[in-house]
């Protein structure tokens, strides 16, 4: 069954059309990527499945919910996480109180239990915490908990922001360049980590990456955008082998002449 | 110049490890109370005296001392020593009934600049529209509406009764809350800097309505502004019963007049302990928590699930609230309103505390308030009174041989408020962006302790750390 389905989607900046009639199906329960040279519109794609842009035209469904025109935190309530390019954590804030902002919309604390510190209050703010912990566990940052997120090494920032995605219990994962800037043993690390995601909480991944190594790796599928469009789509090795993709990132000629080495 | 000033931090920080083990605490504290407390009450006039007093008061909350002996020492300072003192001398009830009104002013604004990262310029808005409210109801006004500005007939009945007051003290805050809330909606659309600019001008809004709004009807009898306003009654026994303890520790039984300020005194200071019982819990919740994310990274925060608009709106309502009560009470205390009261430099003035305090920080924005309302009413008042002594005498400044005499009036120091809030803000941005008592985050990653006791134990290690760094 797919979870998520685009149809058609383009968003346009002025003149420029960035997203351009994307149709993009993702099965349940998979790790797929989305890859594509700089500037390809990867990015843009995943703002407008979480509402930070609206497309123009086209239509997104996440398990029989239209997302077009939602906002992003609503997107964010539905089930659908995400990390950013470049890491955007709250860094003054320590890696406890991270994640339990990604539980924001799970607690459901209102401003008189607040105040009052009811028994309900209390009781679910100690199994946030627990969870925190569970999760700070899982990514394998326990006992980082109290450190400002923002003193933290670069690769431990990365799985940060992936438990505090994880910490709203999302059913689809979206991780942008979630390697990028690591050395060969974070990224295997990572690598391990996203399968776990996947195969121990069951969490749908769709990511984008640039590192080729990661994704052939892991994805079961992955599509190719080049100029807003879909290029190509397919399992690993129908991609590796694929002339418009090998075109979209090394330039027609070159890819003639690779080709005609192979 | 750098490294000695790292070694003057270092020795402050050693001097505080040094005055933090055993019994220096408590008695350093307990002796400064009382050698401050006597030397003020002997000499009242003494300025270096009130403020060693003050520091005092400060101590009881930076020094490690066990919890409780730390809330009773507190009790002692607020309930006891203050209201006696304050009846020896009236101008320190005002100097510290000023520090607590604008202690809650600067908790409300810190919601907002401080916890949520919205910029507010026209934060003293709030605190005119909770001002108002009760000086049009509370006053002859509501008659009046068709009376020219200026010429109130004095033989007119008030419009509500003066214990009225206390009601209006929760109408104040709903209605600054509303206010907050419809001016948010369609300004919180603007970030950063834009947001800083439509706020200041709403400020000004709010203050130019004030002036303008006595004609076509007389709602606020223009630049005159309203008086008599009502205050509540306060029962004859009470008074009687306080002047029983009072006329022999001071010397004189208090009059009306001394037991409102006392009144007033102690109202400001319950609605302090209200808004940091409410800001504390909601700061250590979800709410706080969201708070801080959108002022750290909004597109972030909006990504992990938080509705952005809702809770920037609640950040504003909630610090208009605060500012709604202190204007109803301001407005009882003077028993006068007028739209000077409102102007941008009263924004900036608490904005200069929260900053000089420390954003985010709940004592910093207190010691803030304390620090930049002292040096506003004492020590430049101080200061001209020292300059205007020396203007009469025959002194003569030795070197370039000019007189005191020939100084200008414009060099009176108490008109540089201005420049010290200036001064204040610059001074910060450079060498102490953080504050006086920078905001800390909880550490507890071991799960909350929800007793309340918030490692207040080990805080000056880290301070000494920080000092040394």
């Amino acid at each position: 069954m797919a979870l998520l389905e685009t149809r058609n989607v383009t968003k346009q900046f002025g003149g420029l059309t960035a997203v351009d009639s994307m149709d993009f199906v993702l099965e349940q329960g998979s790790v797929c990527s989305i890859i594509g040279p700089n500037g390809a519109g990867k990015t843009t794609f995943f703002n407008t499945l979480t509402g930070i842009y609206r497309p123009e035209k086209g239509y997104i469904h996440f398990s029989s919910h239209s997302l077009v025109g939602r906002r992003p935190d609503q997107i964010t309530s539905l089930g659908i996480a995400r990390t950013f390019q470049n890491i955007r954590l709250f860094g003054s804030l320590t890696v406890v109180e991270n994640i339990l902002v990604g539980m924001h919309p799970r607690l459901k604390q209102d401003p008189v239990s607040i105040l009052f510190r009811s028994r309900k209050f209390r009781s679910e703010e100690e199994q946030a915490y627990q969870q925190a912990r569970e999760l700070m566990d899982f990514v394998g940052l326990s006992g980082f908990g109290d450190e400002l997120a923002q003193n933290l090494p670069y690769g431990a920032q990365r799985r940060v922001e992936i438990a505090r995605a994880l910490a709203s219990s999302p059913r689809l994962l979206l991780l942008d360049e979630p390697t990028a800037g690591m050395n060969p043993a974070e990224t295997s690390a990572a690598i391990a980590l996203f399968r776990r995601i996947r195969d121990e909480r069951g969490v749908t991944i769709l990511l984008i990456e640039h590192d080729m190594h990661v994704v052939m790796e892991i994805s079961e599928r992955i599509t190719v955008m080049d100029y807003g469009k879909k290029i190509a789509e397919g399992v690993p090795d129908e991609i590796r082998t694929n002339n418009l993709v090998i075109e979209a990132y090394l330039g027609r000629g070159a890819a003639s002449e690779l080709l005609n080495l192979g | 110049m750098k490294t000695r000033w790292n070694s003057l931090l270092a020795s402050l920080g050693s001097l505080r490890t040094r005055l933090s083990i055993g019994k220096a605490p408590y008695i350093l504290t307990i002796s400064l109370i009382v050698v401050s407390t006597l030397w003020v009450f002997i000499d009242p006039r003494n300025l270096i005296a009130f403020l060693l007093f003050l520091t005092s008061a400060w101590l009881v909350y930076s020094l490690p001392m066990k919890r409780s002996v730390k809330i009773i020492l507190a009790l002692l300072i607020a309930l006891v020593i203050v209201p006696v003192l304050g009846v020896r001398n009236i101008f320190y009830l005002e100097v510290i009934f000023q520090i607590s009104v604008f202690a809650a002013l600067a908790l409300g604004l810190n919601i907002v600049v401080g916890f949520a990262g919205l910029l507010n310029l026209g934060y003293v808005a709030f605190y005119a529209v909770g001002a108002y409210l009760w000086a049009f109801f509370g006053s002859q006004q509501p008659f009046l509406l068709n009376a020219i500005p200026g010429t109130a007939a004095p033989n007119v009945n008030f419009f509500l009764p003066g214990d009225m007051f206390f009601l209006f003290l929760l109408l104040g805050m709903i209605l600054a809350a509303v206010v907050g809330v419809l001016l948010g909606l369609p300004v919180l659309r603007v970030r950063g800097d834009y947001l800083a600019i439509v706020t200041l001008g709403f400020g000004e809004v709010i203050r130019v309505l004030a002036n303008n709004l006595d004609k076509p009807l007389n709602l606020t009898n223009g630049p005159q502004g309203i008086t008599p306003i009502q205050r509540p009654t306060l029962a004859t026994w009470l008074q009687d019963g306080l002047n029983i303890i009072l006329t022999p520790l001071v010397g004189h039984p208090a009059s009306e007049g001394e037991f409102y300020n006392l009144f007033f005194y102690m109202m400001a200071l319950l609605v302090i302990v209200l808004v940091i019982f409410m800001v504390t819990r909601l700061d250590d919740s979800k709410i706080g928590r969201a708070w801080a994310a959108i002022r750290e990274d909004e597109l972030a925060a909006a990504s992990m699930g938080i509705p952005v608009v809702k809770l920037k709106l609640a950040a504003f309502a909630v610090g208009a609230s605060f500012a709604g009560v202190m204007g109803v009470l301001f407005a009882a205390s003077r028993t006068f309103v007028s739209p000077e009261s409102f102007n941008f430099m009263q924004s900036i003035g608490v904005l200069s505390m929260v900053i000089l305090g420390g954003l985010g920080s709940i004592p910093g924005v207190i010691l803030g308030a304390g620090v930049v309302v002292i040096l506003n009413l004492q020590v430049l008042q101080a200061l001209s009174l020292w300059l205007s002594a020396l203007r009469q005498s025959d002194a003569v400044i030795p070197i370039i041989n000019f007189a005191w005499r020939n100084l200008s009036n414009q060099l009176d120091p108490a008109k540089y408020q201005r420049m010290l809030f200036g001064l204040i803000l610059i001074i910060m941005m450079i060498y102490r962006q953080e504050g006086l008592i920078p905001a800390r985050r909880r550490k507890r990653e071991k799960g909350k302790d929800l007793t309340g006791n918030e490692n207040g134990e080990q805080a000056p290690a880290a301070e000494v750390k920080n000092g040394a760094a």
